[in-house]
């Protein structure tokens, strides 16, 4: 397989480059009593590297005397369902009900509490299962091992007659019974297990098995707090408008108007935005709409999409570009092909619109911050308040909330940096709450791509070469900088040759810098999302050339890879494929290989007289090894298929005089119930190691529809979102 | 200006200006957070309540033009049959991801089968395609819908 160089690993039994396989575990006495046991993990990239370095624990496992087993861990829950999942993790080796155990957050340590497969603090790009499918598992064959023996011990038996089950050692020949809170002080005195056998696939009573997720009651009746619902005795609400030029600064503000209005009670300013402070958000915003406010806008004031695509293109012929990957020689097989094949994709920039709009509650005091968010990265979010306050780290407390979306925003603190500011002008707690207009015009945008190919196909139409250039600003270089090794960016590359195997192949990157103060990020599906679309549109292309059914074309470039022929034959099965269609509409396929997970969609579509596109049904495989919750699999599925074809159908960021031309649902839409397809998701039973969810969804949507509309107009769009003008009548 | 609120059937006394939305009202004057907001502008349904039972979009619902009317919010819709099945087939059938957009859901959904009870896949569409779920919970509420629909009409009988 050729793409092995994804930003996370897939736990695999060959360690990935860079990973540690060592995972550790420690037990002691719990404070208050019990058994505490310290779950520490494989590092992957970065810091992760420091993985020889002093034992650091990721997560903590406390059996309490009174039996309750809770999950102490950093992990946040965003709707992904992992608050069920890794307590299941550790349910099935431990002999316990799911129910049996709690979960608590961590709180924010950068040191302590680090993803296994980033390398620090953080809940994202489809890690969690995967880093935490096998330590915890452990973690919890460790601890039932450890009570085992300390029960054996106390009845002078030999630990191989016992039995655990249902939180409970059994001595079946004397019927004895000991329960495990009664066991989990003398357990804490036995040494941790060198060696513990873990159940096979076939023995797994919870995972694998649909579960109830846990966070969901008070999701339906109005209980369950989010960061925006943070209440504070005193608390003030304030929202703000940011210079509306990227990298502009405030000039000057005349408030008058402002503070006459009812509730309004102060003004604050900052270098780059300003912001009104009031009793509830409705006066805050009328005080905001009343400012007269004069901007720098600074060297972007001109800057526009066209500008920077120009720029873009520009860098495409020019480099320098750097190398990802070099497979034989391209230069000749290209010499000696029958034909040559090229083309660009493009890809746009893309706001996140997660549901709740970005905020952060701030008090600042003279000796200490607390800060109230949902965030993705709490150490970060830490971090910059220590940062903006002058304080130390320590005395920053961050207090997580439910996250209502994440899809990558809240991987980013900058809201955080700009309340904390904030709040160091105001007397008491402050919510800075971003309307919808802020959190669009204000995002950290998924960067535009720009890709050029050329392939190679022999008389018979056989691939015999392929030439992908990546041209985009690099989210890596700026997010993660010491992952960012020689000038590429992994993730801008990750999947470039999807999961092909081609004899020659050459994937370059060229970093395109934005001007300061626009900035780009992680959005969700992140690097295989612009890589599925742009590589499978091509290689349809290339089924075209060679006059072959997409299906039986990548079949054939997949020989060597009989996960990915399993997704692509189970899908292209399950649609029908070959079947006959009404007129005006097509079907399309496209295959992915991305965070250890492999996955099919066929999209059936159907375009209206006037070019518009109707997405009737989507047919998904998938094959992500070893399913925790298969509810939360299907629901992932789903949930990524209407985020992707949400970007694909309408969403894209464009600038013109340095802003922002889209503000809201209006003009940067989302998908509506009744523009869903019918989705059906067909899980192959695999005992490979789980692969992620959240993102390869998102990312096999676009390609597939964009195949099928091609299917039904022979219209080849190149570029999203796609634009019915260019199907009218087609 | 002084305004005297029905809220899920008590009685709230605010005073702001007479163009504040319901919203911030509720939210941040009564600290009732369950509605929530998402827009601002009446595109994504995250602030549905019901207003004398009809779903209303409470961002864009000045103060003063609310009246005597009775407002329910996602914190009581529970209270009404049709509210509490609705719950109770969102919970049945694992809608709920990320939550955030789910009260404004349910209080349309709410509002949908009190009325009708035997709801068709267009009378779903009309009801529901002002609420946004950027997590794409759209198949689980449509069939939710259904349930809670069935297991209504089941206990009117
Ligand atoms: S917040 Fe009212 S419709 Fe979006
Ligand atoms: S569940 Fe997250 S927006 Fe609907």
């Amino acid at each position: 397989m050729l793409n092995t160089y994804a930003p996370v690993q897939p736990a695999s039994d060959t360690p990935a480059p860079g990973l540690s396989r060592r995972s550790f575990l420690t037990a002691s006495l719990a404070a208050g009593g019990g058994l505490l046991l310290a779950v520490s993990l494989p590092r992957f990239v970065g810091e992760a590297l420091a993985a020889d370095g002093p034992f650091a624990p990721d997560a903590f496992i406390r059996i309490a005397t009174d039996g309750t087993v809770t999950l102490v861990m950093p992990q946040v829950e965003m709707g992904q369902g992992i608050y069920t999942a890794l307590p299941m993790l550790i349910a099935e080796e431990l002999e316990i009900d799911l129910a049996g155990v709690r979960l608590e957050h961590a709180p924010p340590d950068g040191k302590l509490y680090t993803n296994p497969a980033i390398g620090f603090q953080v809940t994202g790009g489809s890690t969690s299962i995967r880093g935490f499918y096998e330590p915890l598992r452990k973690a919890g064959a460790s601890a039932r091992t450890m009570l085992v023996a300390a029960a054996a011990q106390m009845w002078g038996v030999d630990p191989a007659s016992c039995d655990a089950a249902k939180g409970v050692v059994l001595h079946p020949a004397s019927g004895r019974r000991a329960t495990y809170g009664s066991l989990a002080e003398k357990a804490a005195a036995i040494p941790v297990p060198k060696e513990v056998a873990l159940k096979p696939v076939d023995k797994f009573k919870l995972i694998g098995t649909p579960a109830k997720r846990l966070d969901v009651a008070g999701k339906v009746n109005g209980t369950a707090t989010y960061g925006i619902d943070v209440k504070l005795p005193g608390l003030k609400v304030a929202t703000v408008a940011a210079c509306p030029v990227f990298g502009g600064k405030l000039k000057s503000v005349d408030d008058t108007e402002a503070r006459a209005v009812k509730g309004v009670r102060q003004i604050v300013k900052i270098d780059d935005a300003v912001a009104v402070v009031a009793d509830h958000m409705g006066a805050a915003k009328k005080g905001l709409a009343a400012l007269k406010i004069e901007w720098d806008e600074g060297p972007n004031a001109t800057l526009s999409t066209e500008e920077i695509v120009k720029q873009m293109a520009a860098l495409a012929t020019s480099g320098p570009a750097v190398d990802d990957k070099k497979v034989g020689d391209v230069a000749a097989a290209e010499a000696a092909a029958a034909r040559t094949v090229k083309a660009t994709y493009q890809m746009p920039f893309l706001a996140h619109a997660t549901m709740e709009p970005l905020n952060c509650t701030v008090h600042v005091r003279p000796d200490g911050c607390e800060v109230w968010v949902g965030s993705q990265v709490l150490g970060r979010a830490q971090a910059t308040a220590a940062e903006v306050t002058g304080l130390p780290a320590e005395q920053v407390t961050v207090h997580n909330h439910l996250l209502g979306g994440g899809f990558g925003r809240r991987l980013e603190v900058d809201s955080v940096t700009q309340a904390v500011k904030i709040a160091k002008q105001v007397d008491g707690p402050v919510k800075v709450v971003w309307t919808r207009e802020e959190d669009i015009q204000h995002d950290i945008y998924r960067p535009y791509y720009y890709d050029e190919f050329a392939a190679g196909l022999d008389a018979q139409g056989k691939v015999t070469s392929f030439r992908h250039r990546v041209v985009g600003s690099s989210i890596v270089a700026r997010w993660l900088p010491q992952a960012f090794a020689n000038g590429l960016d992994f993730d801008a590359v990750d999947g470039a040759a999807g999961p092909y195997g081609f004899p020659n192949l050459h994937i370059d990157y060229v970093r395109h810098m934005l001007p300061d103060g626009f900035v780009t990020g992680w959005w969700r599906g992140v690097g295989i999302t612009h890589n599925a679309f742009i590589v499978e549109g091509f290689v349809d292309e290339l089924a075209v050339e060679a006059k072959a059914d997409p299906v039986a074309f990548r079949r054939g470039l997949l020989a060597n890879d009989a996960r990915a022929r399993g997704v692509l034959d189970l899908a292209a099965e399950k649609a029908g494929w070959g079947t006959t269609l009404p007129a005006r509409t097509g079907r399309g396929i496209a295959v992915l290989f991305g965070f250890g997970t492999y996955m099919a969609q066929v999209a059936d579509v159907e375009i209206g007289k006037d070019g518009a596109v109707k997405v009737r049904r989507i047919v998904c495989s998938v094959d992500c090894g070893v399913v925790v919750n298969p509810d939360t699999v299907k629901a992932q599925v789903q949930g990524g298929i209407v985020y992707g074809l949400s970007a694909a159908l309408y969403g894209q960021i464009t600038l013109k005089d340095g802003r922002v031309e889209q503000s809201n649902f209006d003009n940067y839409q989302a998908l509506r119930i009744e523009e869903m397809p019918e989705i059906e998701v067909h899980i192959v039973d695999s005992r490979e190691a789980p692969g992620g969810m959240g993102e390869p969804s998102t990312a096999g949507v676009a390609p597939a529809v964009v195949n099928a509309i091609f299917a039904a107009t022979g219209q080849r769009l190149r570029q999203l979102p796609i634009d019915p003008d260019r199907l009218k009548g087609a | 200006m002084s305004f005297t609120l029905k809220i899920n059937g008590t009685s709230h006394e605010v005073d702001v200006d007479d163009d504040t939305p319901l919203l911030w009202v509720l939210r941040d004057v009564l600290g009732m957070t369950g509605t929530k907001f998402g827009c601002g502008a009446a595109l994504c349904g995250a602030c549905t309540v019901h207003i004398d039972g009809a779903p209303a979009r409470s961002c864009i619902t000045t103060i003063d033009t609310v009246g005597d009317s009775a407002i329910t919010t996602i914190e009581a819709v529970g209270a009404s049959p049709a509210g509490r099945h609705i719950q109770q087939a969102w919970l049945d059938l694992e809608v709920v991801q990320c939550g955030y957009c789910q009260s404004g859901q349910i209080m349309s959904a709410a509002a949908l089968i009190t009325d009708n009870k035997a709801p068709s896949d267009d009378d779903i569409d009309n009801a529901m395609s002002g609420n946004i779920c950027r997590c794409g919970t759209y198949a689980r509420i449509r069939e939710a819908i259904k349930h809670a629909a069935t297991a209504y009409a089941g206990e009117a009988k």
